[in-house]
């Protein structure tokens, strides 16, 4: 027997409210698990795009279009290789629960940009030679049953077409993956010309540019260069590289960090109260029993160390399985995420570090005033307790 | 040398603007193996001048020598080193922890010592042999009756040979016949093993076990019987 068995025996010592403070901790840190993977999904979002690409929207406004006129300055410009486009369409497939992103775009220069991406060139040829083709990801084509030669009808929300009509109808003429191992971003794709003539407004504009540099450190060069291009024109820009503009994208949901780290906060908050509280009932009902520990010459820091290892041992259990559980339950609610097109959600070691020893921070913390209590108790005040 | 000597021991509790002069300039001597019984009203400082030759009390003023140790000496962490090696204590109502059974009771002490796993089990199936109780270590606390726990709570005191058993009124919580078993159980432990027992008692029948008996009031040592 060793500290340890004593530690567990006294744990045991009224199990149903051992296990509803495990049951409350391990809540508690099976949400910072998920919040935390989300907010560090959030924070990197578009982490590992391309860096020798950039992207170039309007200086203002996201929203803002950019006239296709500028393609021609931009290609001009010292470093840039290729450029494409892209516009965000809205609209929605069925149910607005079907969530995609929709985007026209130039199909040889979009798959030329975007080099990891697969797609037959038989496919990709019958996408550039049809006016009303689509391409959709392989992944959406298994998510809702679709096939080549199907028609997919979207619901516009943003762009009706010329004759009032919001429903647009595609030709899927082809399926894309991805050249290696990664995900790659589902999204429906088609013809720009063909939107661009059929769309009410809007006509001659592109939602932004994305261009592929001659080398990735000259990144902050060539974007001041392009940036000063328009800067007194009627339409200045903004240009990022892609890793910045998905986490600015991604930010237009609101600071998930700062969401996050405020309902973490509650949690805790209230999670730091609960277990205080808890251990100071624990350790004021056996009052008599520390003293006769130091009585048995227990000295004063062991009988500290025995309450403060109580507490630690309790925040670590309930961290460890609430972590835990949520790794267990990562494949499928990165299922989940990814089927609602938000990407594949993976619990990073630090995150599951950090919530372990968060745990035990929390443990720490908690006990702390139990055990500095403990460690004042005088034998002869603790005994007349009995 | 004597196993315990006090010299002018005194002790003051202070409480707010209330001061409590509970010992006034004790003078004692206990040789190596006696049993001493310590009787007196209540309130008289029976408790407080065990719980000093104990070491889980400090004396106000005066000298405290027990096992050859000046207590006043030594420090906190010490005086527990001090207490492991050399006291048992044995208190009214047993003072057993509930959650460990009486195995386990009776092996905490040596959790302080370098002994293996092993022998400190062994250790404890002897000590519960010795009184009477091999038959019950894998039980609970609440699941003997008040003489055997008290005999669990002798063999923890006794389990690391200490040369000194300190009980305060051991014997007051138990019916007559077992209070009985207890004290034949502490004669024994004096006679056949050579402990200096030191016990407070309200009870003269549990008195009359000792040796010696000291009556103290108010503070004092009032009479010494043989």
């Amino acid at each position: 027997m060793n500290l340890l068995v004593l530690i567990r025996a006294n744990l045991h010592r009224r199990p149903t409210r051992t296990y509803l403070t495990l049951f409350s901790v391990l809540v508690a840190f099976l949400l910072f698990t998920i919040l935390r993977t989300m907010a560090v999904w959030f924070e990197g979002a578009g982490g590992g795009a391309g860096a020798d690409r950039l992207v170039i929207t309007a200086k203002y406004s996201i929203i803002e279009l950019l006239p296709i006129s500028q393609r021609r300055q931009i290609e001009g410009i010292d470093g840039v290789e290729a450029i494409t486009h892209l516009t965000w369409f809205g609209g929605n497939y069925q149910d607005p629960r079907n969530f995609f992103p929709k985007f026209p775009v130039e199909p040889r220069a979009y798959f030329d940009m975007y080099a990891e991406l697969a797609i037959d060139p038989a496919q990709l040829d019958a996408f550039a030679n049809t006016r009303t083709g689509a391409v959709a990801s392989l992944d959406m084509m298994e998510d809702y049953g679709w096939k080549i030669g199907d028609k997919i009808p979207i619901d516009a929300d943003i762009y009706p077409m010329r004759d009032g009509n919001r429903l647009w109808e595609f030709d899927l003429v082809g399926a894309y993956g991805s050249k290696t191992d990664e995900s790659v971003q589902s999204a429906l794709l088609f013809h720009y010309d063909f939107f661009d003539e059929a769309r009410a407004y809007g006509q001659g504009g592109v939602g932004w540019w994305t261009v592929r540099i001659d080398a990735p450190d000259r990144a902050p060069e060539i974007a001041s260069v392009i940036d000063a291009q328009f800067e007194n024109s009627m339409n200045p820009t903004k240009t990022a590289t892609e890793d910045e503009f998905f986490r600015a994208f991604a930010a237009q949901v609101g600071d998930i960090g700062l969401m996050a780290n405020g309902i973490l906060g509650a949690v805790f908050f209230s999670i730091l109260l609960l277990t205080a509280n808890t251990m100071r009932q624990a350790l004021v009902e056996r009052v008599p029993e520390l003293g006769v520990l130091k009585t048995l010459g227990f000295s004063n820091a062991k009988v500290a160390l025995l309450v403060l290892g109580e507490s630690v041992t309790l925040c670590v259990l309930g961290g460890v399985l609430g972590v835990g559980l949520t790794w267990l339950a990562a494949p499928q609610l990165s299922a989940f995420m990814e089927a609602a097109n938000i990407g594949a959600l993976v619990i990073s070691g630090s995150t599951i570090g950090l919530g372990i020893g968060g745990a035990a921070l929390l443990g720490v913390v908690v006990g702390a005033q139990p055990a500095w209590y403990a460690n004042r108790l005088p034998i002869a005040e603790a005994l007349r307790r009995s | 040398m004597p196993m315990v000597e006090l010299k002018d021991v005194h002790k003051r509790f202070v409480k707010g603007r209330e001061v409590v002069d509970v010992l006034m300039g004790i003078d004692l001597r206990v040789g190596e193996g006696d049993f001493l019984a310590l009787m007196g009203p209540s309130g008289s400082g029976k408790t407080t001048l065990l719980n000093i030759i104990g070491g889980i009390d400090s004396a106000t003023s005066g000298e405290v020598a027990v096992a050859g140790e000046v207590l006043t000496a030594l420090g906190s962490r010490q005086l527990a080193r001090w207490r492991a090696a050399n006291i048992g204590f044995v208190f009214q109502f047993y003072n057993l922890l509930p959650v460990l059974n009486a195995s386990r009771n009776v092996e905490l002490p040596l959790l302080l010592t370098k002994l293996s796993g092993q022998d400190r089990r062994k250790n404890a199936a002897t000590a519960l042999a010795i009184v009477g109780l091999e038959d019950r270590a894998q039980h609970k606390p609440g699941e003997l009756s008040g003489g055997q726990q008290q005999r669990v709570a002798i063999a923890r005191a006794i389990v690391a040979d200490p040369p000194i058993l300190v009980c305060d009124e051991p014997t007051g919580d138990l019916d007559r016949d077992t209070a009985e078993e207890v004290l034949d159980l502490l004669g024994i432990l004096n006679r056949d093993h050579g402990k200096t027992i030191l016990m407070v008692t309200h009870d003269p029948k549990a008195a009359d076990h000792a040796k010696r008996i000291l009556h103290l009031d108010k503070g004092t040592l009032v009479q010494q019987a043989a």
